[in-house]
Formats: structure tokens, C-alpha cells, sequence
């Protein structure tokens, strides 16, 4: 409601000028962090958030990613309703999960269901860096182990879309155990064969990268996304060099052999498409 | 006596120092001082109690990083018989943060696999302070498998602060190497018994702590991230890492409260430096227990209670609408 108001707001208001560009409005224009350049968001939006000018791809969230990619009126919800505790009583902790609720209109940082992709059914996972920075507490690692094993367990593939900063502080070991939880759900769908594809997208660092993000029979990335396990400036401090500043990226990680393909998002659907397409039981009709 | 000394303990030390001075003196002389000698062992009994069972998260945290403290190499010398060290991934090289080999545990042939830090500094460089890069963990997948594939029960030691944050570590697949451990430790079809025994440091713990048992010594801690990294981050200041260690729920028994560990080993009184036959001594009644459990068990039960073990693991709530 609040929200509607400041967009109406905003409505009247003039194109900012390039001085004025730090204080962009968060409604109806956006500043690429790439090439400085001012859109109309839904001019960005319509370019599925791909920067029109550098090419640069902007954060896209879970709801936006269903609808550009998967099958219109196709998807079905699973564990929405699914909210986070405060296990450790740690301070601070909830008044900081309503905040994020309120913001992103989610109520975790991961959307989960079924959908269907070019018409392939699939179970679907897709994190939202917005909340939390798509940290992983207890709730998230439940919603993805229950998306896998529904995917096991009506035999279609599995897909997900990571972005996450790894760990959910505030949850302290639980968190550092779904990484397990997750992890041993894919064994248990790769031992009957499931197939699960990864989709990296920016960031995905820490306890997800070293879990499910880094499993996929398939893993794929978006051009530029920040990947790795450990944080930049961790590593500056240990090795006492500075790292060069590719380091991380999804084209790094290529280059290293980590990835098997970096896929620009204009052409993920149809790349998706195809992999499951080969791996369909007699194929596309 | 003993040559490092943690904060807490201090007064333990002093009054221990001052009986075993008294002790010396009247070895050599007419003097007899058994009477004050007798009150003051009473007063270090009281003392011992007071300071060692009442032993704070930090405290914890400085005992599981006590430079004396048992390695992986030491239990292995307590437990195993015919231990027999076998090296490398196949891959690219080998990585001394993590010993692996084959062994028998009361005559019968196992795989362990541990974490090692060094015990002095020049042991710590070639072992990178117990730190794995990706080709310690997939020295310790190579064994997991060749130890499935022979039907040998795998026992891991967990003592890292975690995996290496280096440039050569992301460059090989830090993340991949320690993913892949986690999925396939999840589908062995032998018991793997997993025991933290110094500070189990986040995925770098994790990348050998999928099981079927996970245990943890007294005075270990196990940590999404350390309380030094969480002072950093949530109060800006690393100084706040006492605070930290008690918010973040460390201690072996905050993790058997949080029903993620089985069962929560005794240590001697101290710390298990302080007797490392007796300590082993302790570790093997619980494996053997642990083993004679899993072993009833057929390859399709261990496999379910595995994945219902970490299915179980978090706390949520559903909203009600
Ligand atoms: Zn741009």
C-alpha cells in the first residue's frame, strides 16, 4: 500500500538528470551499476533485466524469473506458507525476517513448486537475494529438500535457479546443516536416475555454492554472476595478494572447468528446453 | 607441568604449581606439611569443579583450540591397530590438511579419514593448519568409495577451522569438492561414524560430516563460521567473539540440544590432553557401540535413516491463514 503511493509519487516526478543519478528513484527508474546508464524499469523488464546497453544482467526476483522462463498459468506453489524461527534466539533476528517479508513480498528467500517449461514438467526452485540475501536457513533448505523430493518422487527433473550469500548467520549450525539436508536429498534423486540442472545466477557464494549450486548433472551459470566458496576480501587478507578482477565470475569459473556452460538469460529458456528435451522419454513430440 | 595454560584455568594451575612446590620441599626436609598439603588437594578438587564444570562456550572454544590438544594422527595411534596411510587424490596432488587410510578397529578393517593440524609450526605450514584445498577432499571421496566398494565402515575426525580460503582453492573447486563429499556420503552403503574432535569449522567440517552418527568430544565446538568471523560481521568488531560464541550455539551440547549430534563424548577433566589413553578409551566404547547398531542394519534402513537424520534437521513453523 505504501509502496503504490511513493510509485504514484514518483509518476510526476522528471527524468533525472546524470548529476543527479545517485538518488534514482527506486520505482520507476533504474541505474545500471555496469555502463551508468538510466532505464525505465519496465523498459529493462521487458528486456527480462538485461541491461539494453551493455548487456549487463540485472537481479531478476524469484516471481519475475517464473514468469519470463516457465509455461504462462503453469506454476503451482509449493510450502509458501512456510516461515522461518528463531531457533537460537538470536537478537534482532525476527524484527529482521518481517522487514524482509514486507520488502519482497516473500516469505523466505526461495520460491519453490512445479512448473512446466516449453510444456516439460519440472519441480522448481528459484532464490530471491532480496531477502536476506538469499541466505540459507532452515526454511530454505526444507523447501529445496522437499522440491527435490517431489521431483524424486513423481519422476521429473529438478531445476534451480541459485542466489544466495551461503549461510543464514542467525540460525548458526542449523543452517551450516542444510547444506547436508539438501545434499543428501540429490543423492537420493541421482540415485534413481532424476536428473537436476543448476543455474547459477549472481550471487551465489559460501554454503550454497558448496552444496546443491555445485551438484547439478548440469551446471550452468549467467554471464558475470559472482561464484565462489570463499569471499573476496577473506582471501586478499590470507594470501596477501590482490585477485584479479575476473576472479569469481561465472567466466572464471568456465575457464577453470567448474561450469558447463555460461548462458546469456535471453537464450536460458531455450538451452533448458533442449537439455530436457534429451533427457524426455522418446523425446519432444 | 602442563606448558600452555588457558585464561580460565589459571587459578587451577597456581594452586596446582604451589602442592606440587610444597610436595618438593618436604621431599628434602624434616618438615611436615601433609596436613596443609591435605587441605589444599581438598581446595584444587573444589577448585577443579567449580572451574572446569562450569566451563563457559568460550572457554570451550579456547579448549578446543588448546595447542596440546589430541589430533586425528594421536586417536588414530589410541583406536586403530594395522593403520596403513595411503596418500592423494589421483588428481592433482596430495593434501596434508586431511590423513586417510585403512585400518582395523577392534579387528575389524575400517576406512579413517581426518582432518590434521600440525602440532608445531613448521608441521602446521605442511599441513596448512588443518585447512583442505579441494584435493584433501577428494582424497577423502577416493577412500570413502574404495572403503564402500570393500564394505568398510568409515570413521571421520573433524578438526578444522574450515576449508582454505586461498586463490589456488576456488581456482580447483573448493565448492565442488566439498558439495560433491556431502551427496556422496549420503549414499555409502557403509555405517559412516563421524566425530568432531577440536573445532569443526563450517563446510570445511562438513565436507567429512555426513553420517550416520555424528558425535562430538565434550570440549569441541562446531560453527557455521567462527565466533572471531561472526563478531566481524554482526557487531563489526572481531573483539566481540566471546559474545559471538555464546549466540552462535557452538558447544557440543548446544548441538545435541538442536538434536543435530547423537551423542556428546565425555572428555577428561581438563581436556582431553590431559590423558589422551583414557580419552581414546572413552571414543572406542562409543564407536563400538555405534557400529554394533549400524551394522544390524540393512543397506536400505541406513540409507533412510541417513536421509531422515539431515531431513529432520532445522526448525520452521507453517503460517496459518
Ligand atoms: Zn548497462
Amino acid at each position: 500500500m505504501l509502496r503504490d503511493f511513493f510509485s504514484k509519487k514518483k509518476r510526476y516526478a522528471s527524468i533525472p538528470s546524470q548529476e543527479a543519478k545517485q538518488d534514482v528513484p527506486e520505482g520507476l527508474m533504474q541505474k545500471c551499476p555496469n555502463c551508468q546508464k538510466i532505464f525505465y524499469r519496465k523498459e529493462l523488464n521487458r528486456n527480462m533485466n538485461v541491461c539494453p546497453h551493455c548487456d549487463h544482467h540485472h537481479r531478476m526476483t524469484a516471481y519475475e524469473r517464473l514468469e519470463h522462463l516457465f509455461d504462462e498459468d503453469s506454476f503451482v506453489e509449493w510450502d509458501k506458507h512456510m516461515i522461518s524461527n528463531n531457533p537460537l534466539d538470536f537478537p534482532d533476528y525476527e524484527e529482521k525476517l518481517e522487514k524482509d517479508r514486507l520488502k519482497s513480498d516473500l516469505n523466505e528467500a526461495v520460491v519453490t513448486g512445479k512448473a512446466k517449461l516449453q510444456g516439460f514438467d519440472t519441480a522448481v526452485a528459484i532464490m530471491d537475494a532480496r531477502f536476506r540475501m538469499g541466505s540459507m536457513g532452515s526454511v530454505v533448505g526444507e523447501k529445496i529438500a522437499n522440491a527435490i523430493e517431489n521431483a524424486r518422487k513423481e519422476s521429473i527433473p529438478f531445476i534451480i535457479f541459485t542466489a544466495s550469500g551461503g549461510a543464514r548467520m542467525q540460525e548458526g549450525v542449523l543452517s551450516l546443516m542444510q547444506m547436508g539436508k539438501t545434499s543428501v536429498a540429490l543423492q537420493r534423486l541421482h540415485a534413481e536416475g532424476g536428473l537436476f540442472i543448476s543455474v547459477m545466477t549472481h550471487p551465489t557464494t559460501g554454503g550454497v555454492s558448496a552444496s546443491f549450486a555445485s551438484l547439478g548433472d548440469y551446471n550452468f551459470a549467467e554471464p558475470g554472476a559472482l561464484i565462489g566458496f570463499a569471499g573476496r576480501r577473506i582471501i586478499e587478507q590470507t594470501i596477501r595478494e590482490k585477485l584479479p578482477e575476473d576472479f569469481q565470475t561465472s567466466e572464471f569459473l568456465l575457464e577453470h572447468g567448474q561450469l558447463d556452460k555460461v548462458i546469456h538469460r535471453h537464450n536460458l529458456r531455450s538451452t533448458l528446453a533442449t537439455v530436457l528435451d534429451i533427457h524426455s522419454p522418446g523425446g519432444e513430440e | 607441568m602442563m606448558k600452555h595454560v588457558l585464561e580460565f584455568e589459571k587459578p587451577v594451575m597456581e594452586l596446582r604449581d604451589k602442592i606440587a612446590e610444597l610436595k618438593r620441599l618436604t621431599e628434602n626436609s624434616e618438615m611436615d606439611l601433609s596436613d596443609e598439603i591435605q587441605k589444599l588437594e581438598k581446595r584444587l578438587e573444589k577448585l577443579e569443579t567449580d572451574v572446569y564444570d562450569r566451563m563457559q562456550p568460550w572457554d570451550r572454544v579456547q579448549m578446543a583450540r588448546h595447542p596440546e590438544r589430541p589430533t586425528t594422527l594421536d586417536y588414530i595411534e589410541n583406536l586403530f591397530t594395522d593403520f596403513l596411510e595411503l596418500h592423494g587424490d589421483r588428481l592433482y596432488g596430495d593434501d596434508e590438511a586431511i590423513v586417510s587410510g585403512i585400518a582395523k578397529f577392534n579387528g575389524t578393517p575400517v576406512t579413517v579419514i581426518g582432518h590434521q593440524r600440525g602440532k608445531d609450526t613448521k608441521e602446521n605450514i605442511r599441513r596448512n593448519f588443518g585447512m583442505p584445498h579441494p584435493e584433501g577432499y577428494r582424497k577423502a571421496l577416493r577412500l570413502m568409495k574404495q572403503a564402500d566398494k570393500f564394505k568398510r565402515p568409515i570413521i571421520t575426525f573433524i578438526d578444522t577451522k574450515g576449508a582454505y580460503p586461498g586463490k589456488a582453492a576456488e581456482e580447483r573447486g573448493q565448492s565442488e569438492a566439498i558439495a560433491r563429499n556431502l551427496l556422496e556420503m549420503g549414499g555409502f552403503t557403509v555405517p559412516i561414524i563421524c566425530i568432531v574432535i577440536g573445532e569443526g569449522g563450517s563446510g570445511g567440517a562438513l565436507g567429512l560430516g555426513i553420517g550416520d552418527r555424528i558425535f562430538m568430544l565434550e570440549n569441541s565446538t562446531y560453527s557455521v563460521i567462527s565466533p572471531e568471523g561472526a563478531a566481524s560481521i554482526l557487531w563489526k568488531d572481531a573483539a566481540y567473539a566471546q559474545k559471538a560464541a555464546e549466540s552462535m550455539k557452538i558447544t557440543s551440547y548446544d548441538l545435541k540440544d538442536l538434536d543435530i549430534v547423537d551423542e556428546v563424548i565425555p572428555e577428561i577433566r581438563g581436556g582431553a590432553h590431559r590423558d589422551i589413553q583414557a580419552q581414546s578409551e572413552e571414543i572406542k566404547q562409543v564407536i563400538s557401540q555405534a557400529l554394533e547398531e549400524l551394522e544390524k542394519l540393512s543397506e536400505s534402513q541406513l540409507l533412510e535413516e541417513r536421509f531422515n537424520k539431515y531431513k529432520n534437521i532445522g526448525e520452521y513453523t507453517h503460517l496459518d491463514l
